[in-house]
């Protein structure tokens, strides 16, 4: 801000400044740089800039240099990074180099060379002017007329269906985001007598097996990772079997569907669907660790905090005429997180 | 006689009459009493004894003088020689103070005194029992199957290296790393603490000896990225790219405007 500019100074002035206050006050005249007015220093930033270029092949040459020499395993120890493979250390470093030499060279170049004088562009109107209109109108008659596109009606009506049904195909494609999923969502592989496999042992879970404070993780009878379908089955049908003191349990529900004081959970949390297992064996709190949705187990797997809508559904689970612990049937309710329809 | 007779009314005769009593009492049942069925001199008691003595020293004020737990700490009957290994061998036990959860520190006892606290608390009540050496030794396990088992059965408080993880009201599941191939199988075999145990019967010996074998692995290869700030994934990592990384570009670009190029500076 200019002195003169200052209200004292103004009055001073006669009001001259207060007839047009806003006025523009243009570009402020160029000042030179020292490259501008001395060659020697052009010079000089030039063999800068040059050399920051030149820094910059070194280093892809290092690079490539560094693929060759560096065995795949070395493993050396850098301040501060600590161990590290000596060669994405020497890739890395050389490939930031050589990116950040030409980088600065070209800023260099820029500020200290290329020319710094600022210039006002003009805005002009963006329509065409009338000749240019005309000719386009003119140009365009002509050709509807010698492509006798108004003539032939029958070429333009069926050109314009055909332009008109080709994107119906990329339309159609849009049919392979489904089918939709029909009841798919409210039912999983469990059904009555499917016995409950042990995921560590693939065996057959007892109730023996399952001591108080014990977690086990379980999937249906039958379901093999060679098939095709088993990460869509497994994502609704994975169980967390969690054994209880039958006095612990406090939901009546949640005891009646137990066997023993051993209870079967889904392991699909019912917010969006993370796999949830962080089990607290004392507190018989189960905590999903994407946004930390926190169930208790012993009463109903009802949600004590976090985003989650729904409590854990339960598997009613029982133990078969063998000793083999078995699902009742399928859960009562769509496990997993809520949709529309879930109700 | 006579003299013992004048004597009859000293002040001091009762005491000394009591003390006979008592000195013929106790003498009459030494030489009476029946003699104990066994020896009791097997190395397994003379621990049970030493281990008990330890035991109501440091431990009975929360436990209870015979372990039967109290507002303090929980019943330790039943919980096995196993646990009280794993509690007592990596500082756990004895717990400095009460809380959410009891941190390892400083072991304070002795091997020796850990089996003997171990011997007497087995004999409180059946429970899981120290692994054996063959039962922590890894040589011939499959770290491939043990990394799967992992990724099911721990990762999720864990974390997928063994780091470690938070848990609810400031409960943690502490890092894997340097803890020795006993104290982690006797931690799955008793679950200490919140954590769920997984007993034979549904990881077997040999399952928990693959995932040993995968933590092993994990822990002692090099991380060939360098600093694995903590190998927490793209919380960590996401951090420092954008405070080093981004903070680094924008200094640079905050220099590069901060200094002038004209001739004339202003």
């Amino acid at each position: 801000m200019s002195e003169s500019t200052l209200p004292s100074e103004r009055e001073a002035h006669g009001g001259e400044l207060a007839e047009n206050p806003f006025a523009d006050p243009g570009l402020p005249p160029h000042e030179p740089r020292r490259q501008d007015i001395d060659e020697k220093a052009a010079k000089s930033s030039e063999r800068t800039v040059a050399l920051l270029f030149t820094v910059s092949m070194l280093a892809t040459i290092a690079f490539i240099a560094s693929y060759v020499i560096f065995p795949v395993g070395k493993v050396v120890f850098i301040w501060p990074i600590g161990h590290i493979s000596a060669l994405n250390f020497a890739l890395g470093m050389t490939l930031g180099v050589a990116l950040f030499a030409i980088g600065a060279g070209a800023v260099h170049w820029a500020r200290t060379l290329m020319s710094d004088v600022e210039t006002a562009a003009e805005r002009h109107p963006i329509e065409a002017d009338p000749e240019t209109k005309a000719q386009v109108l003119a140009d365009f008659a002509q050709g509807a007329q010698e492509s006798q596109l108004g003539r032939r009606k029958l070429i333009r009506n069926t050109m314009f269906g055909a332009l008109a049904l080709v994107p119906l195909s990329g339309v159609m494609l849009l049919r392979d985001l489904g089918p939709l999923p029909e009841d798919k969502l409210r039912h999983t592989l469990w059904s009555k007598g499917m016995l409950i496999i042990n995921q560590n042992t693939n065996q057959p879970l007892r109730p023996e097996d399952v001591a108080v404070g014990s977690l086990t993780f379980a999937v249906p009878d039958g379901l093999e990772e060679t098939q095709s379908d088993y990460q869509e089955q497994i994502a609704k049908a994975a169980l967390m079997i969690v054994r209880l003191a039958p006095e612990d349990i406090k939901d009546k529900r949640e005891r009646d569907w137990a066997h023993q004081g051993i209870v079967a959970f889904s392991k699909i949390c019912t917010h969006v669907g993370c796999p949830i297992s962080l089990y607290e064996q004392q507190t018989h709190h189960v905590l999903c660790p994407c946004h930390q949705s926190t169930f208790d187990l012993s009463d109903g797997a009802r949600v004590i905090f976090g985003p989650a809508g729904h409590a854990l559904p339960q598997l009613r689970i029982s133990v078969n005429n063998q000793g083999y612990l078995e699902a009742l049937g399928d859960f009562e309710e769509p496990v997993g997180p809520s949709f529309w329809e879930r109700g | 006689m006579k003299k013992l007779s004048a004597r009859r009314r000293h002040p001091l005769a009762a005491l000394v009459v009591l003390l006979l009593a008592l000195a013929a009492t106790g003498g009459l049942y030494a030489a009476l009493a029946p003699q104990k069925a066994v020896a009791d001199d097997t190395q397994q008691s003379l621990a049970i004894e030493e281990g008990k003595k330890l035991y109501a020293v440091g431990c009975s004020s929360c436990h209870g003088m015979s372990g039967q737990g109290s507002s303090n700490g929980p019943t330790l009957v039943g919980v096995g020689s196993a646990a009280v290994d794993f509690q007592v061998g990596t500082g756990r036990m004895p717990a400095q103070q009460p809380g959410e959860q009891v941190p390892s520190k400083k072991v304070i006892y002795t091997q020796a005194e850990i089996d003997q606290l171990a011997a007497y608390v087995a004999s409180l009540g059946p429970g899981p029992s120290i692994p054996s050496k063959d039962d922590t030794n890894v040589t011939s396990a499959n770290m491939a199957r043990g990394g799967e088992l992992f990724r099911t059965n721990c990762a999720q408080c864990h974390n997928y290296a063994g780091k470690g993880g938070a848990l609810t009201n400031g409960k943690f599941a502490p890092i894997l790393e340097g803890v020795s191939n006993k104290h982690i199988f006797e931690a799955m075999l008793t679950g200490p603490q919140n954590m769920p145990s997984f007993p034979d019967s549904t990881l077997t010996k040999e399952n928990k000896r693959d995932i040993i074998a995968y933590l092993n692995e994990v822990n002692s290869s090099p991380s060939y990225g360098g600093n694995s700030l903590g190998s927490l994934g793209p919380v960590t990592e996401g951090l420092f790219g954008w405070i080093f990384g981004l903070g680094a570009l924008i200094a640079v670009a905050v220099w590069v405007a901060a200094h002038t190029t004209k001739a004339k500076k202003s």
